[in-house]
């Protein structure tokens, strides 16, 4: 069964039309990079694919592993194993990350008719994630994301991606504000993510993650659509000739 | 803004499920409607009072027949009816105050168990000491015995008034004086019952001691007055809660708190407040007009008042603090959650007037629905109190864009070595925010829920954990999926 099929996708926010008619299959194990210059409708795609507010469907479909995404709210369609990282991770005063996490856990497994997480294996777990993300136990007890650096709210992202095991993830500019170190961190966080089962959408402006998570295939969106789809080549072709190269104003967004 | 929209639904629902509203029915004994000079002396006799307590009484309700109710608030209601209201109202039952819980009417005991504090497993299993006051009259106070041995005195302040007097007449009135505002001078000549509390020189109260009031009787005012000494070197923690019935009139609640803590002594006093806030087109609910009272008159005293306030129709309640002695410490941290159309004017002041001490006020206000949440605080420093420090922290949080967030700050500083920081923030619960716990897999209810005890965290840090947890589903209720 496929994971992801969109067919013929329009999207309106606030009365304008910012996908018109895109359409897009992921299959398991697969892993999808979309390219594209500022304004083409990639975040729109992530907020449409995940039921954000706001977003209007016109027209076209979003089918998850058979099931009729559209009639799902947003809470539900992160039930059925789909995680988006933020491309600005939003802070939540007040909150630690530790309850944020164990709060989206369970509301995740009651989902799926199981029961709560014992705290015992809650606590190994999440130390597990952090220590391979490198992130510092301390930072677990702080607020989400206040006070963290751009950096910090990234590789968060991550820990949250490592410890909720979406089948299919969105990651909308995971890769921008990091400097190459935290990149590499990132990077290896979403490799560890590859399997068979699981699938992955990688959103970015360039290519430099791409040399670490290595797609399966790239697609660049500009005007509301999907005009051209290739391999890792295409990422490096983008690089080297700029969107211009492929006839796309930059502008026309 | 679709979830905006959502989260308000959620927010209307759950809290017209006001769990509270029940009535008892149950055999009363009432003075006639209104007041005038005979309703009082009613009362006191009914309380077997000194003659000067009745005396004390009297010349209050004098002096509040010259006063005028006050309209500087920021709140819009109808003002009560003062002829038309009961001011005694009690189980006949209670007449003859029962000795032990053995003799308390069942009836009651069983409305205590539907509020989920059964009295008899109180007394053998947690370890919290309560007075139960229902309508006028205290029909039930736990440990008692347990606590005289500590020399520590629990019990009603009508018991009090003939077995404590000599402490009854130093400190009856001696922080608010029967003079001091509308509704303190009503208390002063109508209060019924309440709590007295006396902790001797040099002990910590082994238990938390806790006040359980309840307006059950229609039309009635509950006027109850508690009265807390902190002797040398003491400590207590001390915590009460409200609930009243649904009905569609107004009611009103009067009350006077006042605590005197000498030498290093320290009252902690916690209030978890959720009185029947009205319907959700603002339709009935209670009347709070409270003046609570803390005095610091010892060297390095010290009080804290928590206060989780999520019910009445009208709230007018600023706890304050007198720092006296010098090194005196007073501490302010609020909750206060408004919904459909209630309103609230509360905050707090502090008064600085030994040398340094200092204060700390964090308030957090949540306004859900046409809500209207006022901060109103005062930071006083008298022109000998050298070296104070005042910290002031006031938050406010929006749900929804038809409710009303205001912060009214007073600060007069008339000594110059004092140090006052002031910040207030609004915000309002982003979409965004929203968006990423739903995105995470919380429901709506859940994620304001973690974002409004997220926001009120530094608050609810404060409570005693017995109350915490309450405290916490009342925030889940009174808004949430959020709150609670």
């Amino acid at each position: 069964m496929t994971m992801l099929e969109i067919k013929n996708l329009h999207v309106e926010v606030a009365g304008q039309k910012i996908l018109k008619g895109l359409n897009l299959t992921i299959n398991p194990g697969e892993v999808h990079a979309i390219m594209g210059p500022n304004g083409a409708g990639k975040s729109t795609l992530a907020y449409a694919i995940c039921g954000k507010e706001g977003y209007e469907i016109t027209e076209g479909s979003v089918t998850f592993k058979g099931k009729n995404f559209l009639e799902l709210t947003a809470n539900e369609r992160a039930g059925e194993g789909v995680f988006l990282g933020f491309q600005y991770p939003v802070e939540i005063p007040g909150v630690s990350n530790m309850n944020f996490l164990k709060a989206a856990i369970n509301s995740l497994r009651k989902y799926r008719g199981e029961d709560d997480m014992a705290a015992v294996d809650f606590l190994k777990l999440i130390r597990a994630k952090a220590e391979e993300l490198e992130m510092k136990p301390e930072m677990l007890k702080r607020a989400v994301n206040v006070g963290f650096s751009g950096g910090e709210k990234k590789r968060n992202e991550m820990v949250q991606m490592a410890m909720l095991e979406p089948i299919f993830s969105v990651l909308d500019e995971t890769d921008s504000g990091l400097d190459i170190d935290a990149l590499r961190i990132v990077a290896d966080g979403i490799n560890r993510m590859r399997s068979p089962e699981k699938s992955i959408l990688v959103i970015t402006h360039y290519q430099r993650l791409l040399d670490y998570v290595v797609p399966d295939f790239v697609h660049v969106l500009a005007n509301g659509k999907i005009v051209k789809t290739g391999d890792k080549s295409l990422a490096l072709e983008l690089e080297k000739n700029g969107y211009a190269g492929l006839g796309i104003d930059e502008n026309a967004a | 803004m679709v979830s905006t929209l959502e989260t308000r639904q959620t927010v209307e629902e759950v809290s017209g499920d006001y769990k509270y509203g029940f009535v008892t029915d149950i055999e009363m004994v009432k003075a006639p409607k209104g007041l005038n000079e005979d309703v009082i002396k009613f009362i006191s006799a009914k309380k077997k009072e000194p003659e000067w307590l009745l005396e004390w009484r009297l010349k209050a309700y004098k002096k509040w027949l010259t006063m005028e109710e006050p309209d500087w608030p920021m709140l819009d209601y109808k003002k009560p009816d003062f002829q038309d209201i009961y001011y005694y109202a009690a189980p006949k039952s209670a007449d003859d105050r029962p000795k032990s819980l053995d003799e308390v009417d069942p009836e009651l005991l069983k409305t205590y168990e539907k509020l989920g504090i059964s009295l008899q497993e109180q007394e053998v299993l947690s370890g919290v000491a309560v007075d139960i006051v229902f309508d006028s009259v205290s029909v039930a106070t736990t440990f008692r015995e347990a606590l005289k041995k500590r020399g520590v005195i629990f019990c009603s302040i009508s018991e009090a008034a003939q077995d404590y007097p000599e402490l009854m007449k130093k400190y009856l009135g001696s922080v608010v004086p029967a003079a001091d505002n509308f509704y303190a001078t009503l208390n002063s000549a109508v209060f019924t019952d309440g709590t007295f509390v006396y902790i001797p020189k040099g002990v910590r109260c082994p238990m938390e001691l806790s006040t359980y009031f309840r307006i059950n009787e229609a039309n009635t005012g509950q006027f109850e007055r508690t009265l807390i000494i902190a002797d040398e070197g003491s400590y207590v923690s001390y915590l009460e809660g409200c609930t009243a019935p649904m009905r569609d009139e107004n009611q009103l609640h009067a009350a006077v708190v006042e605590l005197i803590i000498l030498d290093d002594a320290e009252i902690k006093y916690s209030t978890v407040q959720n009185w029947y806030p009205g319907n959700k087109d603002g339709v009935g609910g209670i009347f709070n007009f409270v003046t609570k009272r803390a005095a610091c008159r010892g060297k390095n005293s010290k009080v804290s008042w928590t206060q989780v306030e999520t019910g009445s129709a009208i709230t007018w309640k600023y706890p304050s603090c007198l720092l006296i002695g010098d090194g005196s410490v007073g501490e302010f941290y609020s909750v206060a959650i408004t919904n459909n159309y209630q309103q609230a004017d509360t905050g707090t002041k502090m008064i600085h007037i030994g040398k340094n001490t200092s204060s700390t006020i964090i308030s957090k206000g949540i306004s859900a629905g046409k809500a209207q949440n006022i901060y109103r605080g005062l930071v006083k420093v008298m022109p000998n109190a050298e070296n104070t420090r005042n910290f002031t922290q006031c938050d406010s949080l929006l749900i929804g864009d038809e409710c009303g967030a205001h912060t009214v700050p007073y600060i007069e500083a008339k000594n110059p070595t004092a140090q006052l920081e002031h910040e207030a923030t609004t915000s309002k619960i982003s979409e965004e925010q929203l968006f990423y716990c739903l995105q995470r897999g919380l429901d709506v209810e859940e994620a304001v829920s973690l974002i409004v005890n997220g926001f009120c965290k530094e608050v609810m840090m404060q409570l005693p954990m017995e109350f915490a947890v309450e405290a916490q589903k009342l925030l889940g209720i009174s808004l949430e999926g959020s709150v609670g």
